[in-house]
């Protein structure tokens, strides 16, 4: 049996790993991915929280945010595509032009 | 028919609400047909209302009728409510009747306007607010028609709006009007203040029980006069009328001569409770009548442009109105505001279908010898000018009588003998203006000259019955000398207003009634002396008294002393104000305001980067600080 705690810690590295990537890295899709790695440290704290409390709850929760998740990952990838197709570039320094 | 009585008003504000939306699209036939049947309507209804009355008992309280309640507030309360009394019907019978006959007269006077459905919803709509104005039963009601007629006024002063001058007169009539109206609506704010009811019947039993205490009577009788002297053109707010001939002639003799200028003297009848009971104010509107009567007298003597005299006129006989409300003759008053209706709107028409004739002229100096071209308006003036002059056995003479009389033997000596000077000038101008119009030789222009003509039917017909009325009108009313039951007029009125019955001996009463008479031939002989015998005579006196004769032309200068006193530093001040407080301090704030935000703008411009990775910075560090204040 694994501690609850354990899955908190998984979720909290998985979350930071993600904040971090979406720092570091400079090119669109890879910080969706890392916007997507972030969600999904929220639902393994939601599965977490939901098996130690022993409430269903929160695995409901986690289905609505993976329906959410599909349909926005769909958005969010075609407006990239679309970028792409427009700019030649999908690099997030290049993209500035709502700069005051 | 007498129970339909409340659609007496309404019948000319449909037909004004009709014009005013479908107007243009309407046959120049159509609109006068409409206009006129509306007011014959309305007269119709009134005639079976007033024998309805006339059947009753005397002293019946009339017919009334509640359409609506209006305001409700606590204990007070005003509904929209008619009535029509004694008082009421014969000043609804000469609305509508001398209204009817302007309305026919303008169908033909107006024939050649181009607004001419703009002309006729005006004048219907005049004709309801006048109605609103006079079957009201109480004060609050009374005040949205009082409001009206000024509305109407400031419309038909400024019809031919094009003309700077006309639009002037009518914005000055407005704006004198509105220093009126601020006193009236102060005197209508004390009677809700301190009393439950607005209704003329409630105000007039509580001034004359007393629950309405005689300082508070006196005050709001004060303020509601005030408001009467700027509606009924009266010392110090007579400015206006004089100005107010710019408008269309039938216009000046519907609403500055018969109906609208009297409704002052009509509103102190109405209220002739709340005057009897206070003795200070029932002074006040004597003396300020008699003062007009003499001052407006004077300025009419020397005025040349003939619509001018004519409403000086009117100013100088609403002055002697007011002396009979003054001094208690109440029915007297209105007696005279009945007959003046008919003679004053004569004399307008007629002046009318001169200038008419003469193509738009009004000089006087520039007219003459007009007896043989007119040969119906001639005769209808003259007739006319002799009534209001008093001469003998035309109703001016009966009414002008019952007033002095009534001064005379209530001890008011001094307003007699005004009254009695007032009369003297008054045969005086008129006979002036007649010997200069229609006798001696011709001095019109070429243009003029070649233009005269007698006017169509539609002019002189109302112009002939207004002279059957101007001589016959006067016969209801017959003085206390011919025997107490003659005075038909004033027995009606009874139930209505407060009277007074006088006793003087016959022979007194005779005297009276020589020396008005002496008074009146004693003008007509002077003008004639004046201005047909020796028609240098004028000349020379204006020469040898410069002084007076400036003084007199140029009004007293009353209206320059407006000017410099009230309007001229309004207008400064106005301005000062304006470039003071507007330029400086409301645009200073508006402007700073959006140069502080331009510059704040300016300043957090760096924080929008464009940057993506900038915003999910500031998001992360905004996300710690919430969850920090959750957690700690």
């Amino acid at each position: 049996m694994i501690p609850a705690a354990a899955f908190f810690i998984l979720a909290a590295v998985l979350f930071v790993l993600g904040i971090l990537a979406f720092f570091v890295k400079k090119d669109l899709l890879t910080q969706f991915m890392a916007v997507e790695v972030m969600l999904n440290a929220g639902n393994l704290a939601f599965l977490a929280l939901a098996k130690s409390l022993g409430k269903a709850e929160g695995q409901v929760i986690v289905l609505f945010v993976i329906t959410v998740a599909a349909a926005e990952a769909v958005i969010g990838l075609a407006i990239i595509v679309l970028v792409f197709r427009q700019r030649k570039t999908i690099q997030t320094d290049e993209l500035k032009d709502l700069k005051g | 028919m007498a129970e339909l009585f409340w659609l007496i008003p309404l019948i000319p504000g449909g037909s004004s609400l009709l014009l005013v939306l479908f107007g243009t699209k309407l046959s120049r036939r159509w609109v006068a047909w409409q206009a006129c049947s509306a007011v014959l309507l309305s007269f119709l209804l009134s005639l079976a209302a007033f024998i309805h009355l006339a059947r009753a008992p005397l002293k019946s309280p009339g017919l009334s009728k509640t359409l609506l309640p209006w305001i409700s507030s606590g204990a007070f309360s005003s509904p929209v409510a008619f009535t029509f009394d004694h008082l009421a019907a014969v000043m609804a019978l000469v609305v509508t009747g001398v209204g009817l006959l302007i309305h026919v007269y303008s169908t033909a006077y107006m024939a050649e306007d181009r607004s001419n459905a703009r002309y006729f919803a005006h004048l219907n709509l005049f004709t309801f607010f006048m109605l609103v104005l006079v079957m009201a039963s109480d004060l609050v009601l009374m005040f949205v028609g009082w409001e009206g007629v000024g509305l109407c006024s400031y419309l038909l002063i400024g019809f031919w709006f094009e003309r700077p001058a006309a639009a002037k007169a009518g914005m000055k009539a407005f704006v004198v009007n509105r220093v009126g109206d601020a006193a009236f609506i102060i005197g209508i704010l004390f009677v809700l203040t301190n009393m439950g009811s607005s209704s003329f019947a409630s105000i007039n039993e509580a001034a004359g029980s007393g629950l309405l205490r005689p300082g508070l009577a006196t005050l709001v009788a004060i303020l509601l006069f005030v408001g009467a002297t700027g509606k009924s053109a009266q010392i110090p707010l007579y400015v206006w009328l004089p100005d107010a001939m710019e408008g269309p002639t039938p216009v000046s003799a519907l609403i500055h001569a018969a109906t609208m200028v009297t409704a002052g003297v009509y509103m102190v009848c109405r209220l002739s409770g709340l005057y009897a009971a206070s003795i200070p104010a029932s002074t006040v509107v004597a003396w300020i009548g008699a003062a007009t009567a003499i001052f407006a007298a004077t300025m009419a003597l020397v005025q040349n442009d003939i619509k001018k005299v004519l409403a000086y006129s009117t100013i100088s006989q609403i002055g002697y109105m007011f002396i009979g409300c003054g001094v208690g003759a109440y029915a007297a008053g209105m007696f005279h505001l009945v007959t003046h209706a008919f003679f004053k709107s004569l004399l307008f028409l007629a002046a009318g279908s001169v200038i008419h004739a003469l193509a738009g002229e009004q000089d006087m100096r520039r007219m003459g010898g007009l007896k043989k071209h007119l040969p119906v308006t001639f005769p209808v003036f003259l007739v006319g000018a002799l009534a209001i002059s008093g001469v003998p056995f035309l109703s001016g003479f009966f009414s002008k009588d019952a007033i002095l009389t009534s001064a005379f033997a209530g001890g008011h000596y001094v307003l007699y003998g005004l009254g009695l000077l007032g009369a003297v000038m008054t045969a005086f101008y008129m006979f002036r203006l007649v010997y200069l119009t229609f006798y001696g030789e011709e001095r019109m222009t070429p243009k003029a000259g070649h233009h005269i003509h007698e006017s169509p039917r539609a002019m002189t017909i109302p112009l002939v019955f207004l002279a059957a009325f101007s001589i016959l009108a006067g016969y209801v009313g017959l003085p206390v000398f011919f025997g107490g039951k003659a005075d038909l007029f004033g027995r009606f009125m009874e139930g209505s207003v407060k009277t007074v019955t006088h006793h003087l001996a016959v022979s007194t009463e005779g005297l009276l009634v020589v020396l008005a008479t002496a008074a009146s031939l004693l003008g007509i002989a002077l003008a004639f002396v004046f201005y047909r015998r020796t028609p240098a005579l004028p000349g020379r006196l204006a020469s040898r008294f410069p002084g007076v004769y400036r003084l007199l032309v140029g009004k007293y200068f009353i209206d320059e002393v407006y000017d410099a006193v009230v309007v001229r530093p309004l207008v400064r001040g106005a301005e000062t104000v304006y470039e003071r407080f507007d330029l400086k301090v409301i645009d200073g704030a508006l402007n700073g305001s959006a140069a502080a935000a331009g510059l704040a703008g300016k300043g957090l411009n760096f924080l929008q980067s464009g940057l993506v990775r900038d915003y999910a910075l500031a998001f992360l560090i905004g996300a710690i600080i919430f969850l920090g204040f959750l957690l700690l």
